[in-house]
C-alpha cells in the first residue's frame, strides 16, 4: 500500500472504479512520472493540480492512449485494461478534450460528431442530427448542429468537443486544461457543465489546470504532482489553496546553498519599469512596475501563465508595449525593440532555448548571432576569430561541443551554457533571464545557478524570471510576484518565504 | 562523334546559363525563409525591358542596366507585399509572374508588333578561346566563374549570409539576437531578383535578339524544380542545371538524326522536363526546406 493508496476517505463517488497504479513513464533522460499511482471515480470531480512539466498531461496521455507507460497499468473495477490507442480507452468509456481540439475546422458540428461515431460508409446525418439534439437536451450542452466549426467561438468549440466525448458513450472525461483558453464568463458556464456532468449523468471527470479558483469551486478531489510525482491526494474540502500552492511548488530542499546577497541599496537602479502595460491581444499585461539595481537580483515568481512569459517578450523586445516606460541607466527608451534593449545593454535569455537559437548552424555562428558586425572583416566573416572566440566560450563556460557543431545536435544543458556564453559575453549591463534550468538535471542545474549568481557579483542586474521557487529563493534579492498579468508584490528576500510567497502567487493575499 | 559532343556540351552551357542564374537567385531568396514564384516573371518581365531598351537606346549594356532596374523593382514590390504586408507567398509570387508577363506581352503588342513588325537588337556574339565549348558569352562565363563563386561566398561566408541563413531557419531567434528580420528579407529578395533579371536578359540579349510570347518558357519553373533539386546547396544545384541542360542540348541533337524524324518533335521537347520531374521523384523526397520557409515574421 503506498501512502496515495492509503488515505481512506469517504467520497461521495464511492469505491474506485478506474485505477493508474504505479505509472513511469521516461523520455530518454528526463523521468516524466515515476510511480504514480492515481483513482477515479464515478460522479466525481478529480482535480490534477501541478506546475508545467509535473507530469499531469503526460499522465492523462498514457490513460487515454496517447502514450504508452513503460511500467505500471490500468484497471477498471479490479481488471486490467489494455489501453493502446484512443479507440481502446473510449471503448473502455474514457474520453478526453485535449488542449488542441481535434475538430474539422471546415466540417459543421454534425459530419465532426459523425466523423468521431461513424461505424460503416453510410452515414446518416439526419439521424446523427436527431442524437446530437438528443444529446444537447439530456447534458445541457446546447450546440447549433449545422453551424461550420470555424465559425463558431472557441467556447462553443470546446462544448461540441465535450459533446463528441459524451457521445461517444464514455463515462470518465478528462479535460486538459480546458479553461486556459477562455474568458471569465466562458469559465463559470464551463463549470457550471462540469457540476452537470457530474450531478445528473454521474460522470467521472478529471480536470487538469493550476487555477486555484476553479479547483475550490467544482473539484471533489485534488491530487498534487510535483516533479513527476503525485504529492498529495486529498478531499478538496479538506485543502486550502495555500496549502495546494505549497504542495505545487514544493518544500525547500535542505542544504540548499543561499547566495551572498551583495547589491547595495546605495546605488541608483539602472533598469525601470513603470506602469508598464500590454494590450490583450499580445498578451495582457497590466501596471507592471519595478526597479533592478546593479549586482542585485529579482526574482520573478508566479504561477505559470500570469504573464511572466509577456513580460519576458516585453524586455527582449519581440512585444511592444502600450503604456508606460522602460528606462535604462537614466535613458528612456523611445520604442522597446530588440536592437534599442540590446543597444542599452540588456541582454536575454529566453525561457524556450530552441526558439533562441538557430538549430540548423553551428555552435560558432550561433554564438556570434547577436554580433555579427563585430566579426565581418572587408570580404567576408573572419573563421578564424570567430572559432578563437568560441573556442574560449567553450572553455570558460564548460560546454561540451564542437564550435562545427550543429546546434540542434548539443544536449540541452549545453545548448543553454552557449546560450549563457553568448549572453555574458557581450557583458549586459541588464539581464534578463528566463527559465535557465527548466529541463536540465542536478549537474547543469547548479552551474547556470552559479553563472547568473557570478554574473550579478560582478555588477550586472539580473531579472530572473522561473517557475522554479527554491531557484527563486535560492538567489534572488528580492521577488516580484505576478498574477493575472500584473506585478502584485515585491518582497525583500528577508521577508520571502514558501508562505509569503505562496499566497501573493496564489492571489489570495493583499 | 567528337563534334557533336562538343556541340553538345557547348549548347548545355549557354542553357544552364539562365538556369543556373536564375536558381542561384531563388537559392538566395528561400535562404532567407522566402519562396518567389515570381522567378519566371522577374525574368519575363527583365527579358522584355532588356531588349526594348536596347532596341530604343542601341545599347545592349543600358538594355541589361534597365533588366537589371526592372528587376530589383520587382523584387522591392515582392518584398513588400511578402514581408511588409504578410501576403502569402503563393499568391505573392504566382500574382507577380501574371503580372509580369500580362504587362510585358501588353507592352510588346503595342510598341513593336502592332504593324506586324517584332522587335529585335543585334546581340552578344560568343567570346571565341578556341572550340566549341570554349565558344560561350561573356554572360555564360561571368555565371559560372564569377556568379557561382559569388552566391556560395555570400551565403556560407558572409556576414550578410549569416543573418540570411538565420533568418530563415529562425527569424525569432534571429530577431531576439538583434538581427532585422525584415531588412535582411528584403536585401536576400532584392539580391536574388537581381540573378532573376540577369537570367532574363541574357536570353533576349544574348541567346535570341529578339522577343516572342512565351519568351521565357518555363525556365523560372525548373530553377525553382532545382533549388529543391538541389537541396538549397551550390554544388547539387549546379548538378541539376547540367543534367537539365545536357538532356535538353542531346535532344536538340537527335531532332536533326534521320533515325528521329518520324517521332513528334514534342515528345523530345517533353524530354529534359521529364527528367526534371524523374529528378524530383528521386531527390525531391525528404529535403531539408529552411524552417521558416513561407512563413512570414511578425512580432506580437
Amino acid at each position: 500500500m503506498n501512502s496515495v493508496e492509503g488515505v481512506a476517505i469517504a467520497s461521495r463517488g464511492g469505491a474506485p472504479s478506474i485505477f493508474l497504479r504505479n505509472i513511469t513513464k521516461a523520455f530518454g533522460e528526463t523521468i516524466a512520472l515515476s510511480d504514480v499511482s492515481l483513482d477515479l471515480r464515478a460522479g466525481e470531480v478529480h482535480a490534477l493540480l501541478g506546475e508545467n512539466g509535473a507530469g499531469k498531461t503526460t499522465l492523462m496521455k498514457i490513460l487515454y492512449g496517447l502514450s504508452q507507460p513503460d511500467s505500471g497499468q490500468i484497471e477498471a473495477d479490479g481488471v486490467v485494461l489494455k489501453i493502446e490507442s484512443p479507440r481502446d480507452a473510449r471503448a473502455a468509456g474514457i474520453g478526453m478534450v485535449t488542449q488542441h481540439f481535434s475538430l474539422v475546422k471546415n466540417m459543421t458540428v454534425i459530419e465532426n460528431i459523425a466523423l468521431a461515431s461513424a461505424k460503416t460508409f453510410a452515414i446518416d446525418l439526419a439521424k446523427v442530427r436527431a442524437e446530437i439534439v438528443a444529446a444537447s437536451a439530456r447534458f445541457g450542452l446546447d450546440v447549433p448542429p449545422d453551424a461550420v466549426i470555424a465559425s463558431l467561438p472557441i467556447a462553443l468549440q470546446q462544448r461540441v468537443e465535450i459533446l463528441k466525448a459524451l457521445m461517444s458513450g464514455c463515462s470518465y472525461l478528462i479535460l486538459d486544461e480546458p479553461t486556459a483558453v477562455l474568458g471569465p464568463n466562458d469559465i463559470d458556464s464551463l463549470l457550471e457543465v462540469i457540476r452537470r456532468l457530474r450531478s445528473d449523468a454521474g460522470i467521472g471527470i478529471v480536470l487538469i489546470s493550476h487555477k486555484m479558483a476553479e479547483i475550490e469551486k467544482v473539484a471533489d478531489r485534488v491530487s498534487v504532482l510535483r516533479r513527476g510525482q503525485v504529492v498529495s491526494s486529498s478531499l478538496a474540502n479538506g485543502i486550502t489553496s495555500k496549502e495546494l500552492v505549497t504542495l505545487m511548488v514544493g518544500e525547500q530542499q535542505s542544504g540548499a546553498e543561499q547566495r551572498q546577497r551583495s547589491a547595495s541599496p546605495s546605488q541608483s537602479p539602472i533598469l525601470v519599469l513603470e506602469s508598464v502595460g500590454v494590450s490583450r491581444e499580445a498578451g495582457g499585461l497590466s501596471d507592471i512596475s519595478f526597479t533592478v539595481r546593479p549586482g542585485e537580483i529579482l526574482g520573478i515568481a508566479g504561477v505559470s501563465g500570469n504573464g511572466q512569459t509577456e513580460l519576458v517578450n516585453v524586455l527582449s523586445g519581440t512585444t511592444q508595449i502600450d503604456s508606460g516606460t522602460i528606462t535604462v541607466e537614466g535613458h528612456q527608451l523611445g520604442s522597446n525593440t530588440p536592437q534599442s534593449l540590446m543597444r542599452a545593454g540588456v541582454g536575454i535569455l529566453g525561457e524556450d532555448r530552441h526558439a533562441s537559437a538557430v538549430h540548423a548552424l553551428q555552435v560558432v555562428e550561433n554564438l556570434i548571432l547577436d554580433c555579427v558586425e563585430k566579426f565581418a572583416g572587408k570580404f567576408q566573416l573572419r573563421r578564424k576569430e570567430m572559432l578563437n572566440h568560441c573556442e574560449s566560450a567553450i572553455t570558460q563556460f564548460e560546454i561540451k561541443a564542437n564550435p562545427k557543431q550543429a546546434f540542434g545536435t548539443l544536449s540541452g544543458g549545453n545548448m543553454q551554457k552557449v546560450l549563457l556564453a553568448r549572453l555574458f559575453s557581450r557583458k549586459p549591463k541588464v539581464a534578463i533571464i528566463s527559465q535557465p534550468t527548466r529541463g536540465l538535471d542536478v549537474m547543469a542545474t547548479n552551474y547556470v545557478r552559479s553563472l547568473i549568481a557570478q554574473a550579478s557579483k560582478q555588477g550586472t542586474a539580473v531579472v530572473l524570471v522561473s517557475e522554479d521557487l527554491d531557484e527563486i529563493l535560492e538567489l534572488a534579492d528580492r521577488v516580484a510576484v505576478m498574477y493575472r498579468g500584473s506585478v502584485v508584490g515585491i518582497v525583500d528576500h528577508t521577508a520571502a518565504s514558501r508562505e509569503s510567497i505562496g499566497e501573493l502567487m496564489a492571489g489570495i493575499a493583499k | 562523334m567528337i563534334d557533336v559532343t562538343e556541340e553538345i556540351i557547348s549548347s548545355s552551357l549557354r542553357i544552364a546559363t539562365p538556369l543556373a542564374l536564375a536558381a542561384l537567385g531563388e537559392l538566395v531568396t528561400e535562404k532567407s525563409g522566402v519562396l518567389n514564384l515570381g522567378v519566371e516573371g522577374i525574368m519575363y518581365g527583365s527579358a522584355f525591358v532588356g531588349i526594348a531598351t536596347a532596341a530604343q537606346t542601341g545599347s545592349l549594356t543600358a538594355g541589361l542596366i534597365a533588366a537589371l532596374v526592372s528587376g530589383a523593382l520587382a523584387g522591392l514590390i515582392f518584398a513588400f507585399t511578402t514581408v511588409t504586408l504578410g501576403v502569402n507567398q503563393h499568391v505573392a509570387g504566382l500574382g507577380m509572374t501574371l503580372l509580369m508577363i500580362s504587362l510585358c506581352n501588353t507592352a510588346n503588342r503595342i510598341m513593336f508588333t502592332a504593324d506586324g513588325g517584332q522587335v529585335r537588337v543585334d546581340p552578344w556574339q560568343p567570346l571565341n578561346f578556341g572550340g566549341p565549348i570554349f565558344s560561350q558569352y561573356l554572360l555564360t562565363y561571368a555565371t559560372f566563374l564569377v556568379a557561382v563563386p559569388f552566391v556560395w561566398w555570400l551565403l556560407w561566408k558572409s556576414g550578410l549570409g549569416l543573418k540570411i541563413r538565420a533568418v530563415g531557419e529562425n527569424p525569432e531567434a534571429a530577431d531576439v539576437a538583434g538581427i532585422g528580420v525584415a531588412k535582411t528579407r528584403y536585401t536576400a529578395i532584392i539580391i536574388g531578383s537581381l540573378f532573376m533579371a540577369l537570367a532574363g536578359a541574357f536570353i533576349t540579349l544574348a541567346f535570341v535578339g529578339t522577343f516572342t510570347v512565351n519568351i521565357i518558357n518555363g525556365r523560372g519553373w525548373v530553377a525553382l524544380a532545382l533549388v529543391i533539386f538541389g537541396r538549397w546547396t551550390i554544388g547539387r544545384l549546379l548538378i541539376g542545371a547540367a543534367l537539365f541542360s545536357l538532356v535538353n542540348a542531346g535532344q536538340l541533337q537527335l531532332r536533326l538524326l534521320p533515325s528521329f524524324a518520324d517521332v513528334p518533335f514534342e515528345i523530345l521537347l517533353a524530354l529534359p522536363f521529364l527528367a526534371v520531374i524523374v529528378g524530383l521523384a528521386i531527390s525531391g523526397r525528404n529535403v531539408p526546406y529552411p524552417g521558416a520557409y513561407l512563413k512570414p515574421y511578425k512580432r506580437l
